[in-house]
């Protein structure tokens, strides 16, 4: 078990440094002097070439990534010049509603999406198990933005029930931050529920065939603990597998939903910055999704032998 | 002269029976309710727009400050350019500058398929190139299948936001932006099939008979895997279209001097509570486009390569 964390562990290594190479790349494959493009448009050459100094610029490239990395590593992500912060501190201000997006979101997404897909694969073939399936076709079909609009359009324009946008911060006002989630969560459920449903059912389906869930059925247990217990923690595997994959698709979807709502987290941030062409935010930002990305994957991986003790390693 | 023969024979053999296969998975294919229904849609989509400076449509990017913000089925009178006035009806309505919403929309119809086309057909292109080489070249593979590990692991709409940030905004762009996320999953598809067929005895057999390595990969190798890329192309055509609506929703992605359905709802986005209809309309002919395309490839999938569907 043990070894099989330690490796991996070291699997994720090379795939961190691909990224961290790519990150590094970003600013030496735009068009201009990176020192310039980092200070902005307003910047003095005293202040260009305190960056190129700081940077290293006039060293070979490897140096340069040494030196880059070496400060990744120990947390010094740079200084956002358009925001007049260091990147960290940004990072640290913008995290919440993004966290607290994408926690929503995972839950409410997850309690959804699993009962209907046990229910549509052991109803397989009714119109709820064909309106599920249809669901997830329409659910990858629309795009996040549109199903925002729609949402705020009817429960906050029409009929008033929710505030349009915004955020209220968790520690300000509990009631309020969770009445400003709701939309932006469902909105960003959407799509998930459909991938996850989706497999669900798949892999429900296919375990429903076999022989110890006859054995169940024939010891007389409840269509629910056959279904639940037996069905279900066996299909495990497969309905983490995709939650953890689908975690690129919360974060994607984070960037188009804070924009709709206005949060001001992560997502949003990312958009600035790009317009506002702030690289050292950008980088750190592609960093630190892919990172979380990564290892929520990896956590899933080894999450699988709690869920299917016949996976040894 | 001898170990040409061979080669001969069992080469048109085997491309015989592959394309007599494959013509009645084709006719299986054009059977599929899904097939029908969804390339139905996406015929009239394309119908647009060829057709979209014929549908009753007036220059999209037209600016008329006295027409701005103007509700759907609002009765526009305009001078043309004679001098003599005339009226039409806005059926979608103008956006904030006085553009016609409706024009808008059907022009954007061609960005959007043009997106999809292009970068399904780039997306494959490069990805096939790649993973024949690593699923063929043993020494490469270790390093391709590292990089494109790397590239997964960055969110694609992240790389994608990444990759505009470097060049700046454009059409072009925008396509390779897109289609860098989405090789890495062709590279692994073709890798797998490589790897695969390439223990069949029939690989062998032409290895034996001293069959360049090219002809090998393009002729006896490459034509596996034309039916799952095709059903993966479906669905990087539908992810590209809703990968550039994103990002020209947020401002990063085409020019806004074209229209494409993504900078139609980015500009209404400001009025939204008052003027529903700048998203309402692109979003509605962007969800349906999207959907009828991923109708066909679940269909094209059931069809032309039962083994996937089993697993989805």
């Amino acid at each position: 078990m043990f070894d099989f964390i330690a490796r991996r562990l070291i699997s994720i290594i090379p795939v961190l440094a691909v990224v961290a190479v790519f990150v590094f790349l970003m600013l030496r494959l735009t068009p201009g002097d990176p020192a310039a493009v980092i200070a902005g448009d307003n910047a003095t050459s005293d202040q260009i070439a305190m960056i190129r100094e700081k940077l290293g610029l006039t060293l070979p490239i490897w140096q340069q990534f040494g030196i880059w990395i070496s400060d990744i590593l120990r947390g010094n992500f740079g200084e956002s010049f358009f925001f007049k912060k260091t990147v960290a501190e940004l990072i640290a201000q913008r995290i919440e509603p993004t966290l607290a997006l994408s926690v929503c979101t995972l839950i409410f997404a997850v309690s959804v999406a699993v009962p209907i897909g046990v229910l549509a694969a052991y109803r397989q073939g009714t119109l709820f198990d064909r309106f599920v399936m249809g669901f997830s076709v329409v659910g990858f079909s629309v795009p996040g933005f549109v199903i925002g609009y729609c949402l705020i359009y009817v429960f906050a324009i029409q009929l008033g029930w929710l505030p349009v946008q915004g955020y209220v911060r968790i520690g300000v006002d509990f009631g309020g931050f969770l009445i400003r989630m709701i939309l932006p969560s469902i909105t960003l459920s959407v799509g998930f529920i459909a991938l996850i449903a989706r497999i669900t059912r798949a892999s429900v389906l296919e375990v429903l065939n076999e022989d110890y869930i006859r054995t169940a059925r024939a010891k007389g247990l409840s269509n629910r603990v056959v279904l639940m217990r037996h069905a279900l923690r066996n299909a495990a595997v497969p309905i983490l597998t995709v939650i953890g994959l689908g975690i690129a698709i919360l974060i994607g979807g984070a960037v188009v939903t804070e924009s709709v709502f206005g949060l001001p987290g992560l997502g949003r941030l990312t958009v600035e910055a790009v317009l506002s062409r702030d690289f050292p935010t950008i980088q750190t930002v592609i960093l630190l999704f892919s990172v979380v990305y990564v290892v929520v994957n990896l956590l899933i991986d080894i999450s699988y032998t709690i869920f299917d003790p016949r996976i040894r390693y | 002269m001898s170990a040409i023969t061979p080669e001969v024979v069992v080469d048109s053999a085997s491309i015989a029976a592959a394309s007599t296969k494959r013509k009645s998975l084709w006719r299986l294919a054009l059977r599929n309710s899904n097939v029908i229904v969804g390339g139905s849609i996406l015929l009239v989509m394309v119908i647009i727009a060829i057709l979209a400076p014929f549908l009753g449509t007036v220059d999209p990017t037209r600016i008329d400050p006295a027409m701005r913000n103007k509700k759907p089925d609002t009765v526009l009178t305009y001078k043309l350019e004679d001098g003599t006035p005339a009226t039409r009806t806005a059926i979608m309505g103008t956006d904030s500058l006085g553009r016609d919403v409706y024009s808008r929309v059907l022009y954007g119809t061609r960005v959007s398929l043009a997106i999809g086309i292009s970068v399904a057909l780039c997306a494959i292109a490069i990805g096939v190139v790649i993973g024949l080489v690593s699923g063929y070249v043993r020494w490469a593979d270790g390093i391709i299948m590292r990089i494109m590990d790397g590239l997964m692991a960055i969110p694609g709409i992240l790389l994608a936001i990444a990759l505009v940030s470097i060049w700046r905004a454009g059409l072009i762009t925008v396509i390779f932006a897109i289609v860098v996320p989405d090789v890495p999953r062709v590279v692994r598809l073709v890798r797998s099939i490589v790897l695969t067929v390439r223990e069949e005895p029939y690989v062998e057999g032409a290895i034996s008979v001293g069959t360049p390595t090219w002809t090998l990969m393009f002729r006896h190798i490459l034509p596996n895997t034309v039916a799952p890329l095709i059903v993966q192309g479906t669905f990087i055509a539908a992810a590209a279209i809703l990968a550039e609506a994103a990002l020209s929703f947020l401002g990063i992605g085409i020019p806004p001097e074209i229209p494409s359905w993504g900078n139609i709802m980015a500009e209404g986005r400001t009025l939204f509570r008052v003027f529903p209809h700048n998203i309402l309309y692109p979003g509605i002919f962007l969800a349906i486009t999207v959907l009828a395309i991923n109708i066909v490839g679940d269909g094209l999938r059931d069809t032309l390569d039962p083994k996937m569907s089993k697993k989805v």
